[in-house]
């Protein structure tokens, strides 16, 4: 292993990752006139070139064997469920996948791009007053996060402006609109566009939702509804409903992406330098510990090289994030046993539910979608419903949201189908246009034996010990998610389906089938040095010169797509750098 | 900056009938100065590799005729459509095989192996995908050996489907350190992407899985479709190069 490091010109900013968090930094201190420079441990992605229309809708290639995803051959974990048991590496990965390459998993995404709730961003202080003192079991480690919703509220404008977001306002300046989310918190605005077109599954639900007196509206996406030039005068095409969002690249400029929506104006920044296929593999530190100097990268031929910068910003997804701060001996890292230290702590996921809807006499023609394409309710989604003696907190979004109809991977035929054969044939023939999906994706809440740490015995190929995942579905989750999902079979009755067929999650955790990327925590945000790892600006409280944005700041993850939220952050924390931190560089809130 | 991004190597996306070479792109650091624009060429992509039907790549004889038997065993030829033999899925399994998935090159392989993985930790196997369907082929055929005194491919239709019923059900022993489910799930779950992937990886000849369940394939623009509701969607499939290999 080559080991010298050669030493680069200094550059005055250097962000780790140039996926959604990364691309927004980079564009908005690039503004500024500083040299910027980005790291990306993956290839350069566009569309013209990588998602290219003749040959973008390909299963097998973008779904089943994931070529925009990191491989476990490159970077992978350790995993077990509790800290009695020895972790294994994730040879294989299958729960969740992470982008690498331009855009990072902004490039796979689907494109559900939702807004967390008020109460979620103060759910300690919101639950401790609704229900008392004691209402929250001591093992659930939910917070409130240093920020509300009204101080993130432009932030997200921002960023639904910029990603071209299409959907119907609930709550506009006070207003509850017909037809949008009534639970959602106060906009300023509108969506920049209308909702998208809807499938006769998403029409059928909320025709159902409605007659059963839920108010359904349609998901927020992010394939844009129709022309659209966003804020950086970027422009985007209609969706053509192709189907081929999640997992894939958008050939159409229809999904937005850090390649479609910001990278074409970030490159017009000749301050700017992006630096690909290469992997930041700590921060440098001075003696004092608490001065970032710099980041040590190693480039694709195995060269290191140290980059020094006068500002480091780590926007390299949740887990990454968490593993620079642990590679770089920045923080403490937290203690399942004794409670104490915070790098790691607050890992939380995502608890999601579905429900299969088997049908006589309907075609819904599963291929014509969007990763965005739906209708949802939102009754039983975070605090909107009374828990009290329910025995859980938290909820979930209920969701028409089919975005495919890949044949290899959605075959849907009842329980007891055989798996091969005759049967098999004549079932599959028969389900496969006439099958849909109602599904919730719920709150996960962290508790003291959810944790991020390193393996004592497993190395990553630069020698660094790999991350370590501790995770098991809370009690509070299978709870809440058993709950919503009755309430989601209520709505799938509505519907009319001949057969319809729960599926709930049971735990233990399993790192095999695909659930969701919306790993959050390890790097929390908060209100104090004493339970947080940065601040209300994402800015690290121990480093003043060092920021970490991403789902690694979530102090607990919300019953929706955190995408948006991502990037309503960095449009925060990018704006407190400009307006404050370069005027006076030094911690923006003290401690 | 332009001379840099050569290092991002890339195939040229060539039209349909030409076959491109299968060599993965390099990867190679690249600075990419802003200034001048995103750094796109014109007419490059990386389109899949075309493949040869006429070579096979890893089956031998002996195991193609096997594979032929077990795919045609789980998708059989009726009025649904054509079997997975004559589908091609024996030669997408081949070339997947004989290709980077076969190879592993996406799984994590160092050791040390755990001793008793949980289940909810997944794969935990030191065998590449290519060495476990090897051995459990093998393993699985001279079980019907052994058992039926004749090879998978020569047995009757109702005693390969009641083998394979045993092969799924995990109760035959196989040797070569492969489990029988481990295998039987690799063997289905590869016969089925031969089915339903791209013809232009070798299987789904003529797009039969596509056309037997109404996917329409690598179409972008439903545009005018996505509110036709409850209507049959009435064109025929296409594949990405609008072409079938040949067999």
């Amino acid at each position: 292993m080559n080991t010298e490091i050669k030493k680069l010109p200094k550059k005055d900013i250097a962000i780790v990752g140039l996926g959604w968090a990364g691309s927004i930094m980079a564009i908005e201190l690039a503004k500024t006139g500083l040299d910027v420079i980005a790291f990306e441990r993956g290839p350069w992605r566009d569309t013209a070139d990588d998602f290219n229309v003749g040959y973008v809708q390909d299963e097998l290639r973008y779904v089943v064997q994931q070529e925009l995803m990191i491989t476990a051959a490159e970077d992978t974990y350790t995993f077990r469920n509790a800290s009695h048991q020895t972790a294994l590496p994730i040879r294989e990965y299958g729960s969740f996948l992470l982008g690498t390459g331009l855009g990072g998993s902004g490039a796979h995404w689907s494109g559900l791009t939702w807004r967390y709730n008020p109460t979620d961003f103060e759910l300690r202080s919101h639950l401790t007053r609704r229900y008392g003192e004691k209402a929250i079991p001591d093992d659930l480690l939910i917070k409130d996060w240093g920020i509300t919703y009204d101080e993130l509220e432009p932030y997200y404008t921002k960023f639904e402006r910029m990603a071209g977001i299409g959907g119907k306002g609930g709550v506009i300046n006070g207003k509850v609109q017909e037809g949008g989310n009534p639970f959602e918190g106060n906009r300023s605005e509108d969506f920049p566009l209308p909702p998208m077109k809807m499938t006769f599954a998403a029409k059928l639900f909320a025709e159902s939702a409605r007659k059963i007196g839920m108010k359904p509206f349609p998901t927020p996406s992010a394939n844009a509804s129709g022309v659209y030039t966003n804020t950086y005068g970027v422009t985007m095409a209609p969706c053509t409903y192709c189907g081929y969002c999640s997992r894939c690249g958008c050939a159409n400029y229809s999904k937005s992406t850090p390649q479609t929506n910001i990278i074409p104006a970030l490159m017009r920044y000749s301050n700017f330098t992006a630096q690909v296929q290469s992997e930041v593999l700590h921060v440098v530190m001075d003696e004092s510990g608490k001065v970032a100097t710099g980041v040590v990268y190693i480039d694709a031929s195995g060269q290191r090289y140290e980059q020094p910068a006068d500002l480091v910003i780590l926007t390299a997804f949740t887990i990454p994030n968490v593993r620079l701060l642990f590679a770089s001996g920045i923080g403490e890292p937290y203690d399942p046993k004794t409670g104490k230290g915070l790098i790691g702590k607050n890992y939380a996921y995502q608890t999601n539910s579905s429900i299969q809807l088997f049908f006589e006499d309907k075609n819904f023609n599963p291929f014509i979608s969007g990763g965005g394409v739906g209708q949802g309710v939102d009754e039983y989604n975070g605090d909107n419903f009374d828990h009290n003696g329910l025995g859980f907190f938290g909820g979930a979004c209920i969701m028409s949201n089919v975005t495919s109809g890949w044949p290899i991977t959605n075959r849907m035929t009842p329980p007891g189908t055989p798996k091969w054969g005759r049967e098999w044939k004549k079932a599959t023939k028969q389900h496969y246009l006439s099958t849909t999906v109602v599904r919730t994706q719920g709150s996960s809440y962290p508790t003291r034996s959810n944790y991020l740490d390193l393996d004592p015995t497993y190395k990553d190929r630069h020698g660094r010990s790999m991350m370590r995942l501790t995770f098991d579905f809370p009690e509070n989750d299978l709870k809440m998610s058993a709950y919503v999902t009755n309430k989601a079979l209520d709505v799938a009755k509505a519907m009319g389906a001949s057969q319809t067929v729960m599926h709930v999650p049971q735990g233990p955790y399993n790192i095999v089938p695909f659930q969701s990327t919306h790993n959050t925590g390890g790097a929390i945000m908060g209100e104090s040095p004493t339970d947080s790892v940065v601040n209300k600006y994402l800015q690290s409280w121990d480093v003043p010169n060092l920021f970490v944005i991403g789902g690694s700041a979530f102090p607990q993850n919300a019953g929706y797509n955190p995408t948006a939220t991502v990037g309503a952050l960095a449009y925060w924390a990018a704006d407190a750098i400009v307006k404050q931190y370069l005027k006076q560089p030094g911690p923006l809130v003290q401690a | 900056m332009s001379d840099q991004k050569t290092g991002l190597s890339r195939r040229r996306f060539l039209g349909a009938g030409s076959l491109i070479a299968l060599s993965s792109p390099l990867a190679t650091a690249a600075t990419i100065s802003g200034g001048t624009g995103t750094p796109w060429t014109a007419d490059e992509a990386s389109p899949p590799p075309k493949i040869d039907p006429l070579q096979w790549e890893f089956f031998t004889p002996k195991e193609r005729v096997i594979v032929d038997a077990l795919v045609e065993t789980l998708i059989p030829a009726d009025e649904l459509s054509p079997s997975g033999k004559e589908a091609g899925c024996t030669l997408f399994i081949d070339r997947q095989m004989a290709g980077r998935f076969g190879q592993g090159s996406r799984l994590y392989m160092n050791g040390p192996y755990g001793a008793s993985p949980l289940a909810s930790q997944g794969r935990q196997s030191p065998l590449t995908p290519a060495e476990e369907f090897r051995r459990g082929l093998t393993a699985f055929n001279n079980f019907c050996i052994k058992e039926y005194k004749k090879a998978f491919n020569e047995l009757t239709e109702d005693a390969r489907e009641a083998a394979l019923h045993l092969l799924e059900a995990g109760k035959i022993v196989l040797l070569g350190e492969v489990s029988s489910k481990d295998f039987f799930k690799t063997l289905l779950a590869r016969t089925m992407e031969g089915f339903f992937a791209d013809p232009v990886y070798g299987g789904n000849r003529d797009m039969v899985g596509w056309k037997m369940i109404g996917y329409p394939g690598a179409k972008y623009d439903y545009l005018d479709w996505i509110e036709r509701h409850n209507e049959t969607y009435p064109h025929p499939p296409v594949s990405i190069y609008g072409y079938t290999p040949e067999s």
